[in-house]
């Protein structure tokens, strides 16, 4: 339908016109903490919030990104998230397969052990996984954070990698075999060509989780040195607490690499949110 | 032959054995050890005593204990309503051609690439008491009597930051239903307006049951959403002021590694466990239901 058409009908107009009072008031968080990142702390509290701006400029980044701590943190954040979503993607990937693709013993039971696994609340694993780091040297070190993400993202990615798995057509694989293909081999370099849709949606979506994680880096860290940017951004908070133009001007600059992988990979982050939730 | 039908029958196993040793070793051995640790004095450094049920017993006197499951059951609440309506609206309303389509339905799901801290910390400034946007906005309008301590009101506080997480879930609800829109058979839709439906009666009599599966996973994944909560209250409050934005995940948090009260929060933990529980299986049930029709 073309704009001209769209509008020609009032009650059309109308709805569109509290559509875009809606998504505004939505939006508004998010802008609010924009324009505040780019004015001074002064400024904001002498002439008010809604006063216009005197003077604008990226002091404010600057303050968060070196004595904030930000380009630390941030850093960190990559080297927690990278391993971690690799290491999951393709250890999943492995038990997806054995899951759609043998029947055997126990195949339903372990299925229902990831899915299950995947709905559990934090705080019933927290203080095992806390002693069990601990106990292998790896508490406050990035490979416990990374072990435990690894592991525990298991669970949703072999359930969304088997699911698909299973609707690739058997004959490929079949004739494969016929050929004297060994499975390992069936399984890299016929299934995973196949899979690359669903894995390209879930590594996006599971980039955003890890990346976003709070919880687990607060509790398996210690050392303001490997802290990812969540973690960081939460102290940061402690020591500013009176400069509200860093904080949010850390805010946004810690959302910059998720909001990247979101512009690019809109369509595999959508999928893979809906892949997770309507295939069950 | 006799080795290579050996080797057949293993083949799956061989597939399976690292992840499942690893999610053995770090998602569902820990979840029993949980159950064992609320059964001990632990402090995270001693090695722990078993005392039997006195964590449990402690806990149901313990009034932040019921503070916090009020809070989770406020949340609960809010989060199966609130988003599940707005959401389907939206999906509803953007499943037609209009224009700034993409704009629209990206603006709503963008909270959802935002991590829960980025998303507490706008807020918490928003909500600030004197400078913050929604204080400002209500003085400047000259209704100073609504201006609120929005956070340190302990009647307020938990409603505050049920709206920031209300703010980020209606997105995810808009995606999954406008997933479940498209599977719909749009002739289904065009022979009920052929039979003279207005819009609602053929929402309400076609697309909504249609929509029902959808609605399910909706439904539990808000609840078990809504009893994780931890994030938001753990950046805005901390549970504050005097506990009454705790809830339970926050409140196990703080008790073990705040208090070192580590076998009590493994008690609380357990709690939460027996509550997600229920849900956990409604979600497994449906599956399994799915996979019958394989």
């Amino acid at each position: 339908m073309t704009a001209k058409k769209f509008f020609s009908s009032p009650w059309r107009t109308l709805g569109f016109i509290a559509l875009v009072g809606v998504t505004f008031l939505w939006l508004v968080p998010v802008l609010s903490a924009l324009v505040t990142a780019f004015r001074t702390n002064d400024d904001i509290l002498l002439h008010g919030f809604w006063s216009l701006p005197r003077q604008l400029g990226l002091s404010s980044f600057k303050d968060a990104w070196e004595r904030g701590g930000l380009s630390r943190y941030l850093p960190n954040s990559f080297i927690i998230t990278l391993p971690s979503l690799i290491l999951t993607l393709f250890f999943s990937s492995l038990s997806a397969y054995a899951l759609a693709r043998f029947r055997f013993r126990g195949n339903r039971l372990i299925f229902f052990l990831y899915v299950g696994g995947t709905m559990l609340p934090f705080q019933v694993l927290m203080l095992p996984v806390f002693r069990l780091t601990d106990a292998l040297g790896l508490y406050d070190t990035y490979w416990g954070l990374i072990a435990f993400h690894t592991a525990f993202q298991l669970g949703f990615c072999t359930f969304l990698l088997r699911n698909y798995m299973r609707t690739v057509p058997g004959e490929i694989l079949e004739s494969a075999r016929i050929d004297g293909c060994s499975e390992f081999r069936i399984w890299w370099q016929i299934m995973m060509p196949l899979t690359l849709p669903a894995i390209a949606a879930l590594a996006t979506l599971e980039f955003t989780w890890i990346f976003n994680d709070y919880l687990w880096a607060i509790v398996l860290l210690r050392s303001d040195a490997l802290k990812p940017v969540t973690a960081g951004l939460a102290a940061l908070q402690g020591q500013y607490v009176m400069d509200w133009t860093v904080i949010t001007a850390g805010a946004l600059l810690a959302t910059i690499p998720t909001v990247i992988v979101f512009i690019f990979l809109q369509r595999y982050f959508i999928e893979g949110l809906t892949l997770g939730a309507t295939k069950g | 032959m006799v080795r290579g039908k050996t080797l057949t029958k293993l083949t799956p196993y061989l597939f399976l054995i690292v992840p499942l040793i690893i999610y053995l070793i770090w998602v569902i051995g820990p979840m029993f050890y949980t159950f064992y640790l609320s059964l001990t004095d632990w402090d995270g450094l001693s090695t722990p005593n078993f005392i039997g049920w006195r964590n449990y017993q402690r806990l149901f006197k313990d009034p932040v204990f019921y503070t916090s499951l009020k809070n989770n059951l406020k949340w609960v609440l809010s989060f199966i309503t609130i988003p599940v309506v707005a959401g389907l609206a939206l999906a509803m309303a953007l499943n037609h051609a209009i224009p700034l389509e993409k704009f629209f339905k990206a603006s709503f799901y963008s909270p959802l690439v935002l991590s829960l801290v980025v998303c507490g910390l706008m807020w918490s400034w928003a909500y600030h008491p004197a400078h913050g946007l929604i204080n400002s906005a209500l003085r400047l309008m000259g209704l100073d009597a609504l201006a609120q301590g929005w956070l340190s009101d302990k009647d307020l506080v938990m409603w505050a930051i049920i709206v920031v997480g209300i703010w980020r879930q209606v997105g995810y609800v808009m995606v999954l239903y406008l997933a479940g829109l498209q599977s719909i058979d749009p002739s289904l839709v065009d022979a009920s307006k052929v039979d003279g439906c207005t819009g609602w009666q053929t929402f309400r009599h076609v697309i909504f049951p249609l929509l029902a599966p959808v609605t399910v996973i909706v439904v539990v994944i808000s609840i078990i959403d809504s009893l994780r909560a931890f994030d938001l209250v753990s950046v805005m409050t901390r549970g504050g002021p005097f506990n009454s934005s705790s809830v339970l995940a926050n409140f196990m948090y703080i008790e073990a590694f705040n208090n070192y009260k580590m076998g009590y929060g493994a008690a609380i933990a357990v709690i939460l466990f027996l509550i997600s529980l229920v849900f956990i299986f409604t979600y497994l049930w449906r599956i399994l239901q799915t996979e019958m029709e394989y």
